[in-house]
């Protein structure tokens, strides 16, 4: 089971998990993904018990997401840092070891990737170039420089992209360029993100949505 | 179609910046000079178009590109530091304002500052083996030495031969006195910002499987105290050009002296050269070492006096050697 400890321990750079927090318990993160936190949808309505997630209704799959991601994004969700209709109601009650709890959870999920259909090839060499080689001339740096090897993260900053669904990731990219997600560690995402063309994210979307969890979770 | 970088002045970009809805990061790189030839350098794409290229050399080309990008695969023969080639020269080594490689292939032979002697390009490969990657060069000659000079020649394709004023080589851009007001404890604060959350608190790195993801700035795993990135302006130029990685030229010029300072004022492993003694190394390779922190003291301790090679097993390659023509 990887909790937010064993996290940042196997990133080597304990600086990941600068943030204040006490250690998520899993078994009391499932009771709370099964009951949500009192006033909103319980977790496991759109996200899964597993984490899956749904790619056609737009939830992402958080199985296998760094712990210390997982917290940070519940508590910019609480706080507004992070915003979402959706998901604010759906947190605002949970407290800061909940909230953990529910990363624990949901980081030692490890829900397979559903195999999805084949992708223009073209499509998906292009957004193979981009993950592994980026786009230079552009200034598009490759995913896996920041988010590790096969894109499967690198600590609570830089989370997994591998077998992340296409819809939810085009959607975040979106977000960065239209300003309307900015909780990236000092802009980092947005930098990248507001150069992508639209062909571009397409591209990457399909491409990281279709890469295996290789990860010894 | 690429959209090719527009570079820009820094200065009528960094005040401007700032006020706007921050929608986007402005990518701020120096301005070419006057007079500069500027290099596009091709692609991989472009060289496995290329029919003019014999499938023999594309594939000595490409282990070249191989080596370049993970050098890790050598580890304890080449390379004993957690480094790849890619790390300083980004963009696979083509990016201007990024030590683009591609010049030594058209600029050498010639005559060389640091060791005093006429360099061949894979005597230029060499050094960086024996410094920036604290290691062991591949052999002159070598299948290994042959692929690595193919990488930078053909990077090197349609630049003139022996042109030297070259647009965005090199990292000096902020030229190479250090400004009187540079502050280690102001670098202090710009590391904890702005980088410690990838190079980690103590400068270690990140690594993965095996993988360096995010590369040392100093202990045993980065570059040693013969490194050019050990002085100060090198480093300096580096940060402000590329750093934090997708945004150059966010930092002020300032900040990248200050966080340079305080990262080369870190202990690394041991100058090739040393000669047992710190500050005797530092003077007798004073051309060098006038702009390093090394054999200066420091916190009541002298930067380099010290017997450690890190994971390498040897403190001077044989491929570092004089040669004169006397």
């Amino acid at each position: 089971m990887m909790n937010a400890k064993l996290g940042c321990l196997l990133a080597g750079a304990l600086v990941f998990c600068g943030m204040a927090h006490a250690a998520g318990d899993a078994q009391r993160g499932q009771t709370i993904v099964m009951q949500g936190d009192g006033s909103g949808a319980p977790c496991l309505a759109c996200h899964g018990l597993d984490g899956a997630g749904n790619d056609a209704a737009g939830f992402p799959r958080l199985a296998g997401l760094d712990a210390g991601y997982l917290e940070k994004q519940m508590q910019d969700y609480r706080t507004g840092t992070r915003q979402s209709a959706i998901m604010a109601p759906n947190v605002d009650n949970l407290d800061d070891q909940q909230i953990a709890d529910v990363a624990a959870w949901y980081a030692s999920q490890t829900a397979a990737v559903p195999p999805l259909p084949d992708a223009d090839s073209e499509l998906m060499a292009h957004g193979e170039r981009l993950a592994t080689r980026g786009d230079w001339d552009s200034y598009v740096v490759p995913c896996e420089t920041c988010h590790g090897p096969g894109s499967e993260g690198v600590g609570s900053a830089f989370p997994r992209l591998a077998g992340q669904h296409a819809g939810y990731i085009k959607q975040q990219l979106q977000a960065w360029k239209s300003g309307a997600r900015s909780n990236d560690p000092d802009q980092l995402m947005l930098a990248i993100a507001a150069r992508l063309s639209d062909e571009q994210i397409e591209a990457v979307a399909t491409y990281l949505a279709r890469q295996p969890m290789q990860g010894d979770l | 179609m690429p959209r090719r970088l527009t570079p820009v002045l820094v200065t009528t970009l960094l005040g401007s910046g700032i006020a706007q809805a921050q929608t986007d990061v402005p990518v701020q790189l120096p301005a070419f000079k006057e007079g500069q030839y500027v290099h596009e350098a091709p692609t991989v794409d472009d060289l496995m178009q290329d029919e003019s290229i014999n499938p023999e050399l594309r594939k000595v080309i490409l282990r070249g590109r191989d080596m370049f990008i993970n050098t890790q695969q050598f580890r304890d023969e080449y390379v004993f530091n957690d480094l790849n080639c890619k790390n300083c020269h980004m963009g696979e080594g083509r990016l201007n304002w990024s030590g683009p490689v591609w010049p030594a292939a058209t600029t050498l032979p010639d005559f060389r500052g640091k060791n005093q002697h006429v360099n061949s390009l894979e005597e230029r490969i060499a050094g960086c083996f024996s410094f920036s990657m604290n290691g062991k060069p591949p052999e002159y000659g070598s299948d290994d030495m042959l692929a690595l000079a193919a990488y930078h020649q053909w990077l090197a394709k349609k630049a003139p031969v022996y042109e030297t004023n070259i647009g965005g080589r090199g990292f000096s851009h902020l030229g190479r006195e250090m400004p009187a007001e540079t502050s280690y404890e102001g670098g202090e604060q710009v590391y904890r910002e702005h980088c410690a959350r990838c190079h980690g608190t103590d400068g270690q790195g990140v690594r993965l499987s095996e993988q360096t993801v995010f590369p040392p700035l100093w202990g045993d795993g980065s570059y040693n105290w013969g490194a050019g990135m050990t002085r100060v302006f090198t480093a300096a130029s580096f940060i402000k050009n590329n750093m934090p990685l997708g945004k150059p030229g966010s930092l002020s010029d300032q900040q990248a002296w200050d966080v340079a300072l305080f990262i080369n004022s870190h202990e690394r492993p041991q100058d090739p050269r040393y000669t047992g003694d710190a500050r005797e190394t530092r003077e007798k390779f004073n051309n060098f070492h006038k702009f390093t922190m090394y054999g200066t003291e420091f916190n009541g301790q002298v930067l380099g006096q010290h017997d450690n090679t890190g994971t390498k097993p040897f403190l001077k390659p044989d491929a570092l050697r004089p040669r004169s023509f006397e």
